[in-house]
């Protein structure tokens, strides 16, 4: 029952697995895995997502978990759903794998109702990924990352394999396998959930808090992992939490929620930062979006001062600052300096330019700053969003 | 109705050699050699019946009990009338239980009353353990078990069950030490197990070694099956060990 | 269904045999059973309780604490009453004495587990504010362990009332176990007769005490409660459920 290969444009940018992001066309949701075509290690495409008219209401309850949203997300970017508790963005990421029933309005998953698709074999396509994460607790790592290929029938080679593939893929030992989660610390837990989530390789994932039960430190490293991730498998991601500098970082486009579950506003970040649509964006967003904007390029991105001498100073200080870094907290760094010149260093520790206070002026006074985020990607263009 | 203990001999199960006979008749506390004579015509037998009423009944008792918490696990109300039951049952004493039973037609002074007898017992127990087992499963496991596209029933047996298994074998435990602790008392009834040596013992005189012998051997059973139940536990629940 | 109208008719007749001779009266009977159960209810709770609860406010004496709990319940009690009444003969203290060996262990189980559980942030800030080990013990402790120590109690109450019945079988006299076991004067009638009057018996004690337990436990943990133990009809013991 393998549909055939979805019809992708001739002249499709392709990513580094040599697959395209084709996000225009209908894609049939494949119920059959392209990794039986291509091997275990291949990545199949990622669907397009769209909500229209999306409400729901829960009975006994007045007033609306959701009033009619409509958004829709491109083929392997990340969408975040922000807000305030009370905003129903959990409420609509369940609507999306029908954990909750619909009151009204339609998803459409792949250009496909979700709700002309059987329930069970709806979720199996559909990666999901939890707050608590909820590992089984009586298996493996291997075992439970398992569980959807068992599922859906692969045969024990393929799930030996892909299951291999996918603990190296979130940068854990292979012999962590053997272990149950018990024996796991919190963020090796939240990677296998994740790995989890992917084993079926499915052209959705649903992540609901994933980092909210880890200490703030692991939860960078995490996110910056999935970020790692992401750039190589590019899933379509519906990614909910209530942390906007979370949101900022991690989405592709962002869709902020009111109280009462409507839409605010559906956008880039940097639109988000730059062009608010009202008061309660701007101060969900916080007053110090214009800083929060300079978090969105690195120093990378940007013309840094030749070095002319003044870096010998820097340098025999310690005063260095990496060129991964982004333009904020470069800021923050030359400002704990005292003001003064801070080299810039690649990771091996080789001189890149230099940068100082009047340099960084001098970018924000131009205006724009360049709207990228991840080493450099181009974001997705507005115009291949359906 | 009782097994009328009939005028037995002082000495029950008499026969043998005299340096025994002498050991019998000043009614020591244990004689050796008339326990070695009667193993394979007393002892053996009884333990053997006693074995098989109580595997009967353990799994008779698991059976329905599963089933009944099954059903409550998914229709609450359910709960409450299956505990009110059982705990009646769990009450009465067992003495009492037994009688009550024979004069139900079919029944009379059979193996049937006394499994019927000893199956009630066990219902309360079981029925309590694996409905809180299953209850205590953590709910976001639940949630990622649905929610990865694993049907009600195919989550139950996979996840929900498995993890409830240290309660119910918990209760298999202690249902089952009980069920062979009254099964003694099942001797009045049925005249099998280890209860009929220790009743024989004690119909006129004490006889000491018969009363141990058989006492002794019903407590050495019951900490044995309790023993073999948690290496069960064990086997069966590797990951309550680890981390 | 004749032999149980013919039951009730004995109860009704208060366990006399027609045409035969006197014998002691059902309400005698009950009586007795009640007197030797209560004996030894009694004297277990005064040896078993204060160990229990001590142990378990020093949070010492598990081992021996749990495992008397689980030895407990593998013997069996016709067995436990045989070997008193064949080492010590028949008589009142004698069955008595194997009744406070069956009734102590569910006893000290319970009220260790009981104790030893309470919430130890709790205790904790008792004695911030000043407590005693003892007013911790009688002002927190034990009304938090209530629901506990009662299951312990109720469950030993139960197993002694079942276990003076079968004492008639080990040829002590006065309980209703007396009926049961000499059918051939009473007849089968009797005999369902006798067991009504045990069940109910039984049922009897165990609402009685539930309700004593339902007065004794402190509003505050009966408004906490979502799965109240007081109200199932035999909490179990504390080494039940997992």
């Amino acid at each position: 029952m393998s549909p055939d290969p979805p019809e992708v444009p001739p002249n499709a940018p392709r990513d580094s697995l040599g697959y395209a992001a084709s996000s225009r066309s209908e894609l049939p949701l494949p119920n059959d895995n392209s990794a039986q075509h291509e091997g275990p290690s291949a990545f199949r495409q990622a669907a397009t997502l769209e909500l229209r008219n999306v409400s729901k209401r829960y009975p006994g309850q007045h007033g609306d978990a959701l009033k009619d949203l409509s958004f829709s997300v491109g083929a392997g970017e990340v969408c975040v759903l922000v807000g305030p508790s009370g905003s129903g963005k959990t409420t609509a990421m369940r609507l999306i794998n029908r954990m909750i029933p619909l009151s009204s309005g339609d998803i459409l998953l792949g250009g496909r109702s979700v709700l002309e698709i059987e329930p069970n074999e709806l979720r199996r396509e559909i990666g999901y990924c939890i707050q608590q994460i909820g590992l089984f607790p009586h298996l493996t790592v291997e075992d439970n990352i398992a569980t959807v290929p068992h599922l859906l029938g692969w045969d024990k080679s393929r799930i030996g394999a892909r299951v291999k593939e996918l603990v190296d893929l979130i940068g854990l030992d292979a012999e962590i396998g053997k272990r149950y989660p018990a024996q796991l610390s919190g963020g090796q837990r939240q990677r296998v959930g994740v790995a989890r989530a992917l084993a079926a390789d499915p052209p959705l994932m649903l992540m609901d808090e994933p980092f909210g039960a880890i200490d703030p430190i692991n939860r960078a490293r995490l996110q910056d992992e999935f970020l790692r991730l992401q750039e190589r498998v590019r899933k379509t991601v519906v990614f909910v939490t209530h942390d906007i500098d979370e949101a900022i970082k991690m989405g592709d486009r962002i869709a902020i929620l009111r109280e009462g579950g409507k839409l605010a506003q559906y956008d880039t970040p940097s639109e988000i930062l730059i062009n608010p649509t009202d008061k309660f964006v701007s101060q969900f967003v916080g007053a110090d979006r214009a800083l929060k904007r300079l978090g969105l390029a690195t120093l990378a991105d940007i013309e840094l001062l030749e070095p002319d001498g003044r870096e010998g100073v820097a340098i025999q200080s310690d005063n260095r600052v990496q060129q991964s870094s982004t333009v904020l907290d470069a800021l923050s760094a030359v400002v704990a300096s005292g003001g003064r010149p801070l080299a810039v260093v690649d990771p091996d520790d080789h001189l890149k330019g230099v940068v100082t206070l009047e340099l960084l002026g001098g970018v924000l006074r131009n205006g724009a700053l360049p709207d990228e985020k991840h080493d450099g990607h181009p974001a997705p263009d507005p115009e291949l969003a359906p | 109705m009782t097994f009328l203990l009939a005028a037995a001999p002082v000495i029950p199960n008499f026969g043998g050699t005299q340096s025994s006979f002498a050991c019998e008749r000043a009614n020591r506390l244990f004689c050796p050699e008339w326990v070695s004579r009667n193993w394979s015509t007393v002892l053996w037998p009884a333990l053997r019946q006693h074995i098989v009423l109580t595997l009967i009944a353990v799994v008779l008792g698991f059976v329905i009990s599963t089933a009944l918490a099954l059903i409550a696990y998914s229709r609450g109300w359910f709960e409450r009338p299956v505990l009110i039951v059982t705990s009646i049952l769990y009450t009465i004493p067992s003495l009492a239980l037994f009688e009550l039973l024979v004069p139900i037609p079919g029944f009379g002074l059979s193996r049937t009353t006394a499994e019927v007898a000893l199956v009630s017992y066990t219902l309360l127990i079981l029925f309590r353990n694996t409905l809180t087992g299953l209850r205590e499963v953590p709910p976001d496991v639940r949630d990622a078990a649905i929610g990865m596209g694993m049907g009600p029933v195919r989550s139950l047996l996979r996840v929900e069950l498995p993890l409830a298994l240290p309660a119910i074998i918990a209760g298999l435990r202690i249902a089952t030490v009980t069920v062979i602790s009254l099964a003694t008392v099942a001797a009045l009834i049925d005249n099998e197990g280890l209860g009929a040596p220790i009743l024989t013992a004690i119909s006129n005189e004490v006889f000491k070694t018969e009363l141990i012998a058989a006492g002794g051997m019903a407590v050495a059973l019951a900490l044995a099956a309790d023993g073999l139940l948690v290496l069960l536990q064990r086997r069966l629940t590797p990951w309550a060990r680890a981390g | 269904m004749h032999n149980f109208t013919e039951a009730f008719k004995f109860i009704g007749r208060n366990g006399q045999i027609p045409g035969g001779p006197h014998v002691p009266t059902l309400v005698h009977l009950t009586l007795g059973t009640l007197k030797i159960a209560g004996i030894g209810v009694a004297v277990a709770l005064v040896i078993a309780l204060p160990v229990g609860l001590w142990l378990g406010h020093i949070h010492r004496g598990s081992f021996v604490a749990i495992n008397l709990g689980n030895i407990w319940r593998a013997l069996p009690s016709l067995a436990v009453l045989a070997i008193g009444v064949a080492f010590l003969g028949l008589g009142l203290g004698n069955v008595e004495l194997a009744l406070v060996v069956l009734a102590v262990p569910p006893v000290i189980t319970n009220a260790y587990v009981a104790i030893d559980e309470v919430d130890r942030d709790v205790v904790d800030a008792a004695r911030g504010m000043g407590m005693s080990g003892w007013e911790i013990l009688r002002k927190v402790e034990v009304p938090l362990g209530i629901p506990l120590i009662f299951a312990g109690i109720r469950t030993a109450a139960l197993f002694v009332v079942s276990t003076t019945t079968i004492a008639a079988l080990t040829g002590y006299a006065g309980s209703l176990g007396d009926i049961i076991n000499n059918e051939s004067s009473y007849h089968l009638a009797g005999v369902l007769g006798a067991a009504i009057c045990i069940a109910a018996l039984a049922l009897l004690v165990e609402l009685v005490l539930a309700l004593v337990q339902q007065a004794l436990t402190p509003r505050g943990l009966k408004l906490a409660k979502a799965e109240d133990q007081s109200m199932a009809l035999t909490p179990l013991a504390a080494t039940d459920a997992v």
